[in-house]
């Protein structure tokens, strides 16, 4: 054998001196060349201050699954629909919309515990839930919160179905109405608290937009819940309009700074499956929808009413796909180290002068 | 109570993973496959449910071998990683169920049964060390050896490490111990040598601190964690702002328009 490790035809023999010679030039140029296991100029897997340990992962990613965006959605909705119903009602609006605005509400509210305790590891101990309640846990007090928000949406609806079967009956009425404030001041939190929930983590692109995040899921919530209501038939309605156009107003502004900010954080927000993701979920539930409706405004009732249907559509769809993106942004964010570890975005190698 | 600390002086490891062992046997922690890594010799990756020490090898550059009669060797760096017991701990201000609780010791303990898996300490550790075990539904970290401490017994790691680079006891003792092992490091010409025990941010340092060479994030440990906590104030505040422009667009929107277009 040669001394210094090749053949007769100058290829690296498999040796010791060998193995000596590929890590000496991983450790100059961070790349081994070459013959070997490895394809020329991969990357060689390195544990430094550069690449942090062996580019694995610092934080765990989330590890919830489907049922927890599907019930930012529902729970979005619900809560949002309350509101509008208890508005509703206070500004007298046509009975009809108040009685969905408040079923939507209940239906959420029953669908989402549904979906929660569907996602527990141990379902058997949801009630754990409210062993304690810690106001510095945002999953406390949003456990709380629909627990009120379930019953009272689900109390009011039911009561509003009973006084309309049984003729004006007072004392039912007025029942139905607390449990139509409480749902509304419940169903306040419900919209906004689950940007709170993934903002206030050590996820670096949730906590990066926790001052956004609850802005941005309020705005998806009232956007589902006006379209799932047009849908339903008050597509002539146009306070809803007005709320539809405001929702996909914010929605257009939240998505317009997350692709101005040019954060390396934000990675997951714009590159990759997820990328595309949260700007299909935006433009389904911004631009588009708010040029639908802005249309309608001028256009006939009947072709009013089918641009309205169609970004309410659109809306229901960009609002769900919203809510799945941001969880699976997140699990993109935990997986790269560079944010939370701060190292360099590209390692250029080094080459040794020689 | 003493409350009581893990000091893992990495300058004295020799990656025997005989921790992750007893560990693991201590406690009957669920074996975690046998997946080759390629990295080092390191097979575990991280910490994680199934895995309560986990001893990082980092291969530094190679050095010249001793006596003349070898080529050049590998340095190694080890360290048995664990979790930090934060003095400000993102884990147990995040459990919705009081699971998670400090104990008489100042260790994070999770309480097995009472803990329903909702996966929320999951994403508020800034060191990345809870995890659900997706077989038990429920979250898994060190417990500091909380059964052990309770019947004066060091813990498990500790007891099996070899070489004394895992030390347990009481934290102020154990800090002192630490910077004269600095001192004494810095005496003998390794001057790379420091504490990792982030106290300067909101974590407020941690119960299980380490003495390593070189720059922590070789380690995977991140320079500036901070507990979740801290994004309360701006979370809510922005929630309020949403809610109060809910209700006032609502009101605005059916003042304006109420009833059908005609």
């Amino acid at each position: 054998m040669n001394p210094d490790g090749h053949d007769a035809a100058g290829r690296p023999r498999a040796s010791e001196a060998r193995l000596a010679e590929i890590r000496r030039e991983a450790e100059m140029r961070g790349a081994a060349q070459g013959s070997g296991v490895r394809p020329a100029n991969a990357p060689f897997p390195k544990a430094s201050p550069q690449t942090g340990y062996y580019g694995l992962p610092a934080l765990k990613a989330p590890q919830w699954t489907w049922e927890i965006p599907a019930y930012f959605f529902a729970g979005g909705a619900a809560g949002a629909a309350a509101v509008i119903g208890a508005v509703g009602s206070l500004t007298g609006a046509d009975r009809r919309l108040i009685r969905d605005a408040r079923w939507l509400a209940a239906i959420g509210g029953a669908i989402s515990p549904a979906l929660l305790i569907s996602d527990l590891g141990t379902p058997s101990r949801f009630l754990n839930m409210l062993r304690v309640f810690k106001i510095q846990s945002p999953m406390s007090v949003g456990s709380w919160t629909l627990v009120a928000f379930s019953n009272s949406a689900a109390m009011s609806a039911v009561a509003d179905a009973i006084a309309r079967k049984t003729g004006r009956r007072r004392l039912v009425r007025f029942v139905g109405n607390a449990a139509e404030v409480l749902a509304a001041f419940s169903g306040l939190a419900l919209t906004t608290y689950t940007g709170v929930l993934i903002g206030a983590t050590a996820i670096p692109v949730w906590a990066e937009h926790v001052g956004t995040l609850p802005i941005h899921f309020a705005a998806s919530g009232t956007g589902a819940a006006v379209s799932i209501l047009e849908l339903r038939g008050h597509d002539s309605n146009r306070a809803l309009n007005a709320m539809g156009i405001a929702a996909a107003t914010a929605e257009t502004i939240v998505g317009a700074r997350i692709e101005l900010d040019q954060k390396r954080v934000n990675k997951p927000l714009k590159q990759g499956a997820t990328g595309a993701l949260i700007r299909l979920g935006g433009l389904l539930s911004g631009p588009l929808p708010l040029a639908l409706r802005l249309l309608s405004l001028g256009a006939s009732r009947q072709k009013s009413r089918k641009l309205r249907r169609a970004a309410a559509a659109s809306t229901i769809a960009g609002s769900m796909i919203t809510r799945q993106a941001w969880i699976k942004v997140g699990k993109v964010s935990a997986r790269d180290s560079k944010v939370v570890l701060d190292l360099p975005e590209r390692i250029r190698p080094r080459i040794a002068s020689q | 109570m003493t409350t009581t600390a893990f000091l893992t002086d990495s300058t004295l490891c020799i990656g025997c993973k005989a921790c992750e062992v007893a560990c693991k046997e201590w406690n009957g922690v669920a074996a975690d496959g046998f997946e080759w890594t390629g990295l080092s010799y390191d097979n575990s990756g991280a910490l994680g449910h199934s895995t309560w020490r986990h001893v990082a090898f980092v291969e530094n550059a190679p050095v010249e071998g001793f006596g003349g009669n070898a080529g050049e060797v590998l340095s190694w760096s080890f360290l048995s990683d664990v979790c930090k017991h934060c003095a400000n701990a993102g884990c147990l201000e995040a459990c919705p169920t009081g699971a998670i609780v400090r104990t008489e010791f100042g260790g994070v303990f999770i309480q097995p049964d009472v803990c329903n898996g909702c996966a929320y300490c999951v994403v508020t550790c800034p060191f990345g060390v809870v995890q659900r075990n997706p077989d038990q539904g429920k979250a898994f970290k060190c417990t500091f050896c909380y059964d052990r401490q309770k019947e004066n017994l060091k813990p498990a790691c500790a007891t099996a490490c070899p070489t004394e680079s895992i030390k347990f006891g009481e934290i102020g003792e154990l800090h002192e111990v630490a910077n004269r092992r600095i001192e004494q490091l810095k005496s003998r010409g390794i001057d790379d040598a420091q504490i990792y025990d982030p106290q300067e941010t909101s974590v407020g340092g941690t119960h299980a601190f380490f003495i390593l060479r070189g720059d922590p994030k070789s380690y995977n440990l991140p320079p500036k964690p901070e507990i979740p906590t801290v994004h309360l104030r701006r979370g809510w505040t922005s929630a309020g702002i949403a809610a109060a422009a809910l209700v006032t667009g609502t009101l605005l929107a059916f003042l304006g328009g109420n009833g059908d277009e005609s």
